[in-house]
């Protein structure tokens, strides 16, 4: 049952320079960006920087106006929605983000941060307000004694909870997480990946996690999407893209993440990309990856972006966009 | 024979601030030895980069101070040589690789000058030389058109190849140890490959030391060849590194081995975190920093550091519990039952 | 938000380089002194500030105390030992002494006591036109910070005329238009002063608008108001505190100046502008009492102020070795 999708997204930053800021350019964040997400699962949207992920997250909730393209929650389309529909969609749709010491404002108490999204809404009396603070810190593993203290008071990984709190306040049946373990020390990221799998079951969420770091987003994420300079290359359930990758840059991705086991390092076949991520202000012509890509033929990559479809039926629903995808027998899958 | 190129013996490193001492690094020892990489594994408040930057003697003061320990780097002590000679040390024999190639090259210098300003200051050459030297380093990292790209300044290149610039300017005068600290942390997992590659031919090339300061296991998985896991300025546990890996005996080891998603892992299984919080440096324990937090603990852990305990071929361990119980308790755990298993 | 975001501030957030894991330096965990507790931390070694801050205390405690008697009718408040309008030509033009400490002026008044009982009219000038100063400014500031674009240009566009005409001429013409009194002339002040304090609010606002939380504010609904006055505003006020210890200072001059020139405070209400108009002829029959006082405490009373204000600057400011 899908709960969200996006078609088609798009969203480009005018580039002003000049005496009279003049539109010289533009910068190509999120060009034509599709998925879909049901509800209860994790879609994973995994990529380096410049990719548009992050992007794509805040305009998926209208932090950030879209250029084109449709969203629609529920069937409900988020684009077009009147102020009073959008104030619903609100409710539904929430955001954790990455940095635990910028996501709190520091000059409110811990109490009124988590309650501020009632009293935008005008949920509850005073008093309900409160019990439900408290209620929700405990969900995140904090105490109601938290309540009364202020951001700086906390370290990084209670701050984050204390952002998940507040992004649970209002009962959303999608949360968008943004990096929300990339800040964290080794040893706090696991803490707050099990809190967001144990949230995730216990009221029935769906999220779009949106992470650089693939192990990660690996071990969270139902199905992964990979971004590269603004568009989605690949999109397939989580194990099978791990296992069987299609799109040369997901290979050269995975193969480039370090480890942490010795011998596995030591035996790896390693694909080191050429040269350096691309400016989404100059996307390449044709498909965003040739100029590093090792299967690129001038033609038809030069020429024309691939559409994103499904090439390898044994994949079940995975997409890739790509001329030469890796092809995997059905009996035989390839290597990592 | 390898020649010995560093033998850093309880080092201790304090900042003494308005609020309190902190003890940044707390009796540290290790060793390094030509074309040896070290990985200094830990999280933020392990000591570290601290670590690293008193090796350099880089430990502002006020309100920092080296204030016990020795640094042998080729029968000296880098502890009693004078700052003009630690001067002449860093950059020629030992030289750093800093984390954010956004601030650590000079933004209002060319990057061939300021690889050139280093090579004239440690080796006396002519400008024109090393300036054609700076260009050749520019190549030997895999900067393409270097010598277009020695007459540009930082902000004309990505964070990739700034890392690389830094790296040219760290061997530029050949140096015995290259410290790389979290040099990869700020850069995308394509171009942490790259620059990774480059690092290891660069040492392979001028067969120096590396000390390679990370909170990535799965870096130091990758380039290193002992390891040095530590946590509250002291060091927990050290070995070769798939000692260290395979047959952890510390339980902030298993922790932190426990707590990684990998991607290579064929079931989910749950992740395994340590509980609590990082230490506060302000306040940590007379004993061992861990304590407070291990699941494992012994009452004589809080009030004393555990004395060293050598569990074989080079891989030593700090910790109270006993050699046998460890074992057993390690042998239950998900992640090693595993290997116990292969 | 317009959608003409540029790419300047086009933020792919923080990740063209993924934020580096905890902070080494840092103390994890430990309880950081408390924004304010730091500042006065600093401020302490601050001989000078000090000083001024002692000024400061001193000067407005004898303008409220003041200032409650001129409104429960006792003439000369609590602390003049004479009613400072008291004429009496017998003790006229008398040097300082025990019984007048600041010696009488030309028509007998305590000196003293008109110095103290001007002081009110300086501490008003200070809170009020700062008032005045600030509602527009921290109003206009925020708004043209947030929303950048036409709204920003509009309204900068407008403080630079604030700014660029020469200050003291145009409180001059506004008084003059207003006319006389010093209800007048603390309107004058205020309505022409808010420009510095919309742009140096401004400048903090730019970078604030860009955390975190005030997207995780945006995302839960809230309309801008709520962003831009509960949000943005509370977390931009720091360099504005240094501006309001310059600002009283700067009314407290400009009311004196006025006054001087003669369309601030009228006689015989004490100014310590006006007496220093009156006073000045006397300078030159050897009556030197006269002028003296009211000039040191002008000068010393807005040296306080701008003493603390630097002080203030440098304790808040986090770039500045200590």
């Amino acid at each position: 049952m899908s709960i969200l999708e996006v078609k088609d997204l798009k969203k480009h930053f005018p580039i002003k320079s000049g005496l009279l800021k003049r539109t010289t350019g533009w910068v190509y964040a999120v060009d034509g960006v599709s998925f879909s997400i049901d509800e209860g699962e994790t879609l994973g949207l995994v990529g380096e920087s410049g990719c548009g992920k992050s992007t794509s997250g805040r305009v998926l909730l209208r932090l950030l106006p879209a250029t084109a393209g449709t969203v629609s929650f529920d069937g409900i389309d988020v684009m077009a929605a009147s102020r009073t529909a959008l104030q619903r969609l609100r409710r539904d749709m929430q955001i954790v983000f990455q940095d635990p010491y910028a996501c709190l404002n520091p000059r409110r108490t811990v109490k009124n941060i988590i309650a501020e999204p009632l009293r935008i809404h005008d949920i509850g009396t005073e008093a309900e307000r409160k019990r439900r603070v408290f209620e929700l810190l405990e969900t995140v593993g904090l105490t109601a004694e938290h309540a009364e203290r202020y951001p700086h008071e906390f370290s990084g990984g209670q701050r984050q909870r204390i952002g998940v709190a507040r992004a649970l306040a209002l009962n959303p049946r999608l949360i968008i997480c943004d990096e929300p373990v990339s800040a964290l020390d080794v040893s706090i990221q696991a803490q707050m990946i099990n809190l967001l799998e144990d949230l995730q079951k216990e009221l029935k969420l769906t999220y779009l996690f949106i992470a650089h770091d693939l192990s990660v987003v690996k071990h969270i994420s139902t199905r992964v999407a990979v971004m590269y300079l603004g568009k989605v290359v690949e999109i397939a359930d989580s194990s099978v893209l791990y296992i069987k990758p299609q799109h040369p840059y997901t290979e050269a991705l995975l193969s480039a993440v370090p480890i942490p086991d010795p011998r596995t390092e030591r035996e790896r076949r390693r694909l080191i990309l050429e040269g350096d991520v691309p400016s989404p202000a100059n996307p390449p012509s044709g498909c965003v990856f040739h100029p590093r890509c090792p299967r690129m033929q001038p033609d038809p990559c030069t020429k024309a972006m691939p559409p994103l479809e499904v090439l390898d039926t044994a994949g079940g629903d995975h997409k890739v966009a790509c001329y030469f995808p890796t092809r995997y027998d059905a009996q035989a899958p390839a290597g990592a | 024979m390898t020649e010995r190129l560093l033998e850093v013996t309880d080092l201790s490193t304090h900042f003494f601030t308005h609020a309190g001492v902190v003890k940044a690094v707390n009796g540290v020892s290790f060793t390094l030895d030509r074309d040896e990489t070290l990985g200094i594994v830990g999280e933020s408040g392990s000591g570290k980069t601290v670590t690293a930057m008193s090796i350099m003697r880089l430990i502002p003061d006020p309100p920092g101070r080296i204030v016990g320990g020795g640094i042998m780097h080729k029968g000296r002590d880098l502890l009693a040589v004078s700052s003009e000679e630690m001067s002449d040390i860093r950059g020629n024999d030992i030289a750093m690789i800093f984390q954010d190639p956004m601030t650590s090259l000079n933004p209002v210098f060319k990057v061939g000058d300021q690889i050139a300003e280093v090579i004239r200051r440690h080796q006396g050459k002519s400008k024109r030389e090393s300036w054609k030297m700076a260009v050749e380093l520019l190549a030997t990292v895999g900067i393409p058109d270097p010598d277009q790209r020695v007459d540009q300044y930082p902000f004309e290149f990505s964070g990739g190849m700034r890392q690389r610039a830094m790296i040219a300017m760290a061997i530029s005068c050949n140096p015995d140890i290259l410290i790389a600290d979290e040099p990869t942390t700020a850069l995308d997992v394509t171009i942490q490959a790259q620059i990774m590659d480059v690092i290891r031919d660069m040492q392979r090339r001028y067969h120096s030391g590396v000390i390679m300061i990370t909170h990535d296991l799965g870096v130091v998985a990758q380039m290193a060849d002992k390891v040095m896991v530590m946590y509250g300025g002291r060091t927990l546990e050290f070995g070769p590194v798939d000692d260290v890996y395979y047959n952890p005996h510390q339980p902030y080891t298993w922790g932190l081995l426990g707590s990684l998603p990998r991607l290579d892992e064929t079931e989910k299984q749950r992740l395994t975190p340590i509980e609590g919080q990082p230490p506060n440096l302000l306040l940590l324990p007379a004993g061992c920093p861990f304590s407070g937090r291990c699941p494992y603990e012994l009452p004589v852990c809080a009030g004393e550091f555990p004395t060293l305990e050598m569990v074989g071929g080079g891989h030593g361990v700090y910790c109270w519990i006993p050699i046998g119980e460890r074992e057993k308790i390690r042998a239950g755990l998900p992640r090693f039952r595993h290997e116990a298993a292969s | 938000m317009t959608d003409t975001e540029s790419a300047a501030s086009f933020a792919e957030p923080q990740l063209d380089s993924p934020l580096p894991v905890g902070s080494e330096n840092e103390p994890v965990g430990a309880q950081p002194l408390g924004l304010w507790a730091d500042t006065w931390r600093r401020l302490r070694r601050n001989k000078l500030a000090l000083v001024g801050l002692g000024i400061i205390t001193v000067f407005m405690a004898i303008g409220l105390l003041e200032i409650i008697a001129w409104v429960t009718g006792i003439h000369g408040g609590y602390l003049a030992p004479y009613n400072p309008d008291a004429v009496n030509y017998g003790i006229a033009k008398a040097p300082p002494s025990l019984s007048h400490w600041f010696g009488t002026d030309y028509i007998g008044r305590d000196v003293f006591s008109r110095t103290l009982v001007a002081s009110r009219i300086s501490l008003l000038v200070g809170v009020i036109a700062v008032s005045i100063s600030l509602a527009l400014g921290l109003a206009l500031g925020p708004l043209s910070g947030y929303y950048g674009g036409a709204v920003d240009s509009v309204i900068m566009r407008v403080a630079d005329v604030f700014f660029a005409f020469p200050y003291i001429l145009f409180v001059l013409l506004l008084v003059v238009v207003l006319g006389p009194g010093f209800t007048n002339v603390f309107i004058a002040i205020g309505l022409l002063s808010w420009a510095s304090y919309a742009r140096i609010v401004r400048g903090t606002v730019l970078s604030v608008k860009t955390q975190e939380y005030i997207e995780a504010a945006k995302a839960a609904g809230a309309s801008d108001l709520r962003i831009v006055f509960g949000h943005v505003l509370p977390n931009s006020m720091a360099p504005v505190y240094v501006s309001i210890a310059m600002g009283i200072g700067g009314a407290i001059v400009t009311e004196a100046a006025l006054s001087f020139l003669g369309i601030g405070v009228q006689p015989p209400t004490a100014s310590w502008g006006n007496m220093i108009a009156d006073y000045l002829n006397y300078l030159q029959a050897g009556q030197w009492w006269m002028e003296l006082f009211p000039c040191l405490a002008l000068v010393i009373t807005v040296f306080g102020f701008i003493s603390f204000g630097n002080g203030l600057r440098d304790a808040t400011d986090p770039k500045l070795k200590e």
